[in-house]
């Protein structure tokens, strides 16, 4: 439709477009700047080049960086959407009960990280943890699974999963409904088990939906920052040092605008992969 | 498809683990609400209080401004959700229905806004911040979310569907663009405004991250701060506190989520 009058455009997208670009564009040119400088906060900026880059870089700090974060969204991403989908399957049924038990899942999804992180801290206390209670009885050696540098990380993704896991199970039950009964009933009729029916019916058409789950989890999960914040702070010995957490230290404990600034950088290319894959699967989903 | 006995019974017992694994937790949040500090010590996974004592909760009150901390939270929450409704409909009102130069500039900021995290952006935004100082202010905790890239596409994505017909009659009518946006199209996205005001309000209600880079000292903490406060206090970890702390915090959230449980499912649908 034509527009009124030639400025109402602008009149309306006015305040949003400049409002996203301030404070969601022009920030990530202004990291990219501020990156190639050295600054403390209270001296006056110095232009260092690349030399941010090179001392994160140096005793391969950054690249620990990346792979923990890596490995803790890989992890969530794998449980969230294994336990997602198993749960969609089982809970995909009429019913007061299954309803309950679906909204139990999503709840998690829906409270905040906050109290999920000291929660989970509470359950994992090396003390008086039911969590490590538990463990106990089951004859796993006595450990405090958050001061442990082998099982922090780790555990952070429990409570990652734990969270997510509903959100996973509402896209997928969503999907599921996309599923025509009567194909179904058709593979049962012409002998397909249980398991046959899901492997050559459910999944193929199910993969549009696994592909979206997997790219927004991972999207979310390689933001995490409440977790570690206020589960580990980094620790035990920068095992649980995620990006953004590695950016916030860097500026608010360290005071180095310059390398919290090339850790943006860095962070925000990793995103753009992500990101590319998101739109992908967007796509594979016949949205813009 | 007619299921055996076993396999419902399967199912069934399947499906209450399931619930116990979200449930037991959140009934040890509020179990352990009820203790005391000396029972926790004495035998910390004793399933019971002995007898439920609210102590912990009196202690939340006094150590944190509950009430401040969640009137600042709501307002804030409320602030940016109502904002970017606001802000939402026009701009989505022209992305979807008016044809105009610039258009794929336009749209095409909305979708790479869509793709940067504030995780992404904050250092830049807290030294600006920090510039003109309006750090610890409701100004640097609702500005930056004011207008909403998600939001302004699904409004986008919600126009496509409405007739042209709709706004046609309703300028020939005399009606303004102002009145075509939000007295005659509003009402008709109420499914797609309630459900986007609600995501939106809960997930900054819940935020940590933004109101803990953006604050410095208490006068615009938010709940979800002082309440992680609760544990970096005092000396040692008193858990009956905190959980005392967490069940305040989530209870209004999960109370909304009681209530308006279809509108935030449908709205973490309608985003896939």
């Amino acid at each position: 439709m034509r527009p009124r009058a030639p400025w109402h455009p602008w009149a309306m997208l006015g305040p949003t477009i400049a409002l996203l670009v301030g404070f969601f564009v022009v920030p990530v040119g202004v990291a990219a700047y501020e990156s190639l400088f050295s600054w403390d906060l209270l001296t006056p900026p110095r232009y260092v080049g690349g030399a941010n880059y090179a001392a994160l870089a140096a005793h391969g700090q950054l690249l620990n960086i990346a792979l923990r974060t890596l490995g803790y969204s890989v992890l969530v991403v794998a449980g969230t959407m294994t336990l997602g989908l198993a749960l969609a399957l089982l809970l995909d049924r009429p019913g007061r009960f299954y309803a309950f038990v679906r909204a139990c899942v999503f709840s998690a999804y829906v409270v905040s990280w906050v109290a999920v992180a000291l929660l989970w801290m509470w359950l994992l206390d090396g003390n008086g943890g039911i969590v490590g209670r538990l463990l106990r009885v089951l004859g796993a050696p006595p450990v405090a699974i958050l001061g442990d540098p082998r099982w922090a990380l780790p555990a952070l993704a429990v409570v990652g999963v734990w969270k997510l896991t509903g959100y996973a199970m509402i896209i997928f039950l969503a999907g599921l409904q996309a599923v025509p009964r009567s194909l179904l009933e058709a593979a049962a009729l012409d002998g397909a088990g249980a398991w046959n029916r899901f492997r050559h019916v459910t999944m193929p058409l199910l993969a549009p939906t696994a592909a979206f789950v997997a790219t927004t989890s991972l999207v979310t999960s390689f933001q995490a920052f409440d977790v570690v914040r206020i589960m580990t702070q980094g620790g035990p010995a920068r095992s649980t040092e995620l990006f953004v957490y590695a950016i916030y230290e860097q500026i608010f404990l360290d005071l180095s605008v310059g390398r919290a600034s090339a850790l943006t950088v860095v962070f925000f290319v990793m995103l753009l992969a992500v990101a590319g894959m998101q739109l992908r699967a967007w796509r594979l989903r016949g949205q813009p | 498809m007619k299921e055996g006995r076993e396999k419902t019974a399967l199912v069934l017992a399947l499906a209450c683990l399931a619930a116990a694994a979200w449930l037991v937790p959140y009934a040890w949040m509020v179990l352990t609400s009820f203790k005391t500090l000396p029972e926790i010590v004495a035998d910390p996974t004793a399933p019971l209080p002995k007898h439920f004592d609210t102590g912990a909760y009196h202690e939340v009150f006094a150590t944190i401004p509950v009430g401040r901390y969640m009137l600042v939270t709501t307002v804030m929450a409320v602030a940016i959700a109502a904002a970017q409704i606001l802000l939402a409909l026009p701009a989505g009102y022209a992305l979807a229905k008016l044809r105009f130069v610039g258009h794929r500039f336009a749209f095409g900021v909305v979708v790479a806004c869509l793709l940067v995290p504030a995780q992404a952006t904050f250092v830049p935004v807290f030294l600006f911040f920090a510039h003109v100082r309006l750090v610890d202010t409701m100004t640097a905790l609702v500005l930056p979310f004011a207008a909403s890239a998600l939001g302004t596409f699904l409004v986008r994505q919600a126009l496509l569907s409405v007739p042209d017909e709709i706004i046609e009659a309703a300028r020939m009518d005399g009606a303004s663009e102002w009145t075509i946006v939000y007295r005659i199209l509003a009402p008709l996205l109420k499914p797609t405004l309630v459900s986007l005001f609600l995501v939106s309000f809960v997930f900054h209600y819940n935020d940590y991250f933004w109101p803990l880079v953006m604050t410095t000292g208490d006068s615009v903490r938010t709940l979800p701060l002082g309440v992680a406060l609760l544990r970096e206090q005092g000396t040692g970890v008193r858990w009956h506190i905190v959980m005392a702390g967490n069940v305040v915090l989530s209870l209004p959230v999960l109370a909304l989520f009681a209530v308006a449980q279809q509108h935030l499912v449908r709205a973490v649908r309608a985003r896939s």
